[in-house]
């Protein structure tokens, strides 16, 4: 008993250091170089890489978890920097950063290069910098499809079968086209009640980008923020996973760390190549499968929602942090260099992925860091 | 914005003569300085808001390609905007007027005991419990209607859906009858967040009934239930639709429990008279895409329908105006 306990003080103990270690080992790369230039406000060092001041990002809600937690985790080594992300949206993000308001912005889709409405926000926004914007892929959302169904442990979907729950042609559990994918599976009779975010959301946009993709006839509306199919429309993602966690024989479409808090089961997707299982390295699979849709260090991705790659998981939504790629103010460039470096750090990756998202498969992330340290 | 005020006081209305009887002192003039800079600051402020929806709403509804008031299509992007407000318009109303079926006649009952039946050691308190019904914030309401109350009222709304289905308000409604989030349950909980403005608007005016009145009612023979019908809500009716107005112009204008409960239709679902749907109503519509106004057409066009709310809001409250004006005409 008493040593056991020793055991466990000493083990206390060493983390203890460790820790100690590790902050002191933050602090100094800190203020080494700061000492020699006194009030800079940008101090980089050779492996701390930590700066003092605000950084502002807006934008994409779907990434706001992941954020926070790599801010969290930048914030244990280089606790002067105060980074603060409001999760307004996308489009709200994007406005922000061409008018100056904000150092970066996240959107759910990269910067559009058609006109709407008479502006182009590309070019908006390289004008705001005075230089390119780059769009820079950071944090992957797969797109759960969650269900509620007393029995089934384990549903496959197509993404026919997806499309045409979605818009209402297929309107029970029991129906030939959903038992011919789950052979085995005992399918019950209830009504398929699907829910739909009824505020306009990136989730939405990329969930009907993926049905218009992979099922063009079955699903043949424009893609869109806002929803186009049938059901019934809750407000935001907790809402959805609330509303089917409520209703026998719901369904919906969500990022997975809803799903997985309102503990709702959700689907294999067999787009062609066998049912896979939504995984992080599923989910990076098909990341790795989108091809390149910018040029040098503009890494907007075009995703492949179709793809046939055996064992991708094709639903999903990347976002962007929307930078410039020459920052007027220098300062500013360094800072937001610092923090995204971080970002796209292994073990960022790694920790959001616990939180539902997915990490940036090996080959994007090197491509992505190469993009990051260009940043001026 | 929904300030129909009291006119229950018995004594003629003072203003004119104020002003004439200045002093001319220092305090006078500072402090008629005061209010009359005060009130002009509220009549500013509404036009000022006003002026702003006008101006927004204005362009989006130039491209506008449907009549915006019969229509129920929301396409606001793009090169050929289609929008109109007859959906939420429906929703907006229907959900009020279910609120204050509920709340007034509660209300006033509530407001009756209060004020003529109980005991003096209850009254107080239990005024200060409705009053507090008052401070609960709007998404406390709207998670408790969804995750508590709604679910008690689903047997309630199946109930009618089944022997009251040939009245259309309340037809079953394909699979949302069994669900929280329709109209009636909005309408209930909204009918429990005016509650509280009814009742202590219309206790104020029940307890201001001149001794007089109850006494030559009771002199003459009436009972407890005569006299009140005979004194205490002639008195109290003015009072009583301003408390209402007041009420509704919340109903009408609440944001966030709505959007919490209600569910959204998908686009082109077509109309149906019943209670047991979805829907939107002008705040939560505007409420839920809010978030992603990136262009001023689209802004212009959620706008828009902000301000058919606040021209409602208008009109209500004008009506009651002119019900308390003629109440008066005829008392005096």
């Amino acid at each position: 008993m008493k040593t056991q306990r020793l055991a466990v003080v000493s083990s206390l103990a060493l983390t203890g250091v460790l820790a100690l270690a590790g902050c002191g080992g933050g602090n100094s790369g800190s203020t080494n170089p700061g000492g020699g230039g006194g009030e800079t406000q940008a101090a980089e060092s050779g492996d701390g890489n930590c700066f003092s001041g605000n950084l502002t990002a807006e934008g994409s809600s779907a990434q706001k978890n992941a954020f926070e937690e790599a801010v969290n985790l930048y914030s244990e080594n280089c606790q002067d920097a105060k980074i603060s992300y409001n999760p307004t949206g996308s489009g709200a993000g994007i406005k922000q950063f061409i008018a100056g308001q904000v150092n970066f912005a996240g959107s759910d889709s990269a910067l559009k290069t058609e006109a709407k409405d008479g502006k182009i926000e590309q070019q908006q926004a390289d004008a705001a910098c005075a230089s390119p914007a780059w769009n820079i892929p950071m944090v992957t959302g797969p797109i759960a499809i969650a269900y509620n169904v007393p029995g089934v442990e384990k549903l496959t979907l197509t993404p026919a079968v997806t499309a045409d729950i979605f818009t209402g042609k297929v309107k029970t559990w029991n129906d030939p086209a959903i038992a011919k994918v789950n052979a085995g599976v005992n399918l019950p009779a209830t009504p398929i009640k699907p829910f739909f975010r009824s505020d306009e959301s990136g989730t939405t946009e990329n969930f009907t980008k993926y049905l218009a993709a992979a099922a063009p006839k079955n699903w043949t509306a424009e893609p869109a923020k806002k929803w186009s199919g049938k059901g019934q429309g809750v407000e935001k993602s907790a809402g959805v996973t609330n509303g089917v966690k409520g209703t026998e024989g719901g369904i919906t479409y969500t990022e997975l760390s809803y799903a997985k808090d309102a503990g709702l089961k959700y689907a294999q997707i067999d787009n062609g190549a066998g049912p896979v299982e939504l995984t992080g390295e599923s989910v990076g699979k098909a990341v790795a499968a989108a091809k390149p849709a910018g040029e040098g260090n503009d890494l907007k991705l075009k995703l492949d929602y179709a793809t046939k790659e055996a064992g991708a998981y094709p639903i999903l939504l990347v976002t962007y942090e929307i930078v410039c790629s020459t920052y007027k103010d220098q300062a500013t460039g360094t800072n937001v260099r610092s923090f995204l470096t971080s970002f796209a750090s292994q073990d960022t990756q790694t920790a959001i992925e616990e939180i539902g998202y997915a990490p940036l498969p090996a080959e994007v992330r090197s491509k992505v860091e190469t993009a990051i340290a260009a940043i001026k | 914005m929904t300030s129909v005020t009291g006119v229950s006081a018995p004594d003629p209305s003072p203003t004119s003569s104020v002003a004439s009887r200045s002093t001319g002192r220092l305090g006078d003039r500072v402090f008629s300085g005061l209010s009359i800079g005060a009130g002009t600051l509220v009549v500013v402020l509404v036009l000022l808001i006003g002026l702003f929806l006008v101006t927004q709403a204005v362009p989006a509804l130039q491209r506008n390609e449907v009549n915006f008031l019969t229509s129920s299509e929301w396409t606001v992007s793009g090169e050929h905007p289609r929008f109109g407000v007859a959906g939420l318009l429906w929703v907006t109303v229907v959900s009020s007027i279910i609120a204050m079926l509920l709340a007034v006649p509660v209300g006033v009952a509530v407001a009756l005991f209060l004020t003529q039946y109980a005991p003096t050691w209850l009254a107080r308190p239990a005024a200060g419990t409705i009053d507090l019904l008052a401070a609960v914030p709007s998404i406390v309401y709207g998670l408790w209607g969804l995750r508590q109350f709604g679910p008690v009222l689903v047997p309630v709304q199946q109930f009618f859906a089944q022997y009251f289905g040939w009245i259309p308000i309340f037809a079953p409604n394909n699979g949302l009858s069994g669900n929280v989030s329709t109209i009636f349950v909005v309408g209930v909980v909204l009918a429990i967040m005016i509650l509280p403005i009814v009742t202590a608007l219309s206790r104020e005016v029940f307890a201001q009934t001149p001794r007089a009145h109850i006494e030559g009612a009771m002199a003459l023979g009436a009972t407890k239930w005569e006299t009140i019908r005979t004194a205490v809500l002639p008195f109290g009716k003015p009072g009583v639709i301003s408390a209402a107005m007041l009420g509704l112009g919340r109903a009408l204008g609440e944001t966030l429990a709505v959007t919490i409960i209600l569910a959204t239709l998908a686009p082109g679902t077509p109309w149906v008279a019943s209670l047991f749907n979805g829907g939107e109503t002008f705040a939560s519509k505007i409420a839920n895409n809010a978030g992603e106004f990136d262009t001023p057409q689209k802004t212009g066009a959620f706008l828009a329908a902000g301000l058919v709310l606040f021209l409602l809001t208008f009109v209500v409250n004008a009506i009651a105006r002119i019900v308390i004006e003629r109440r008066k005409a005829f008392s005096e």
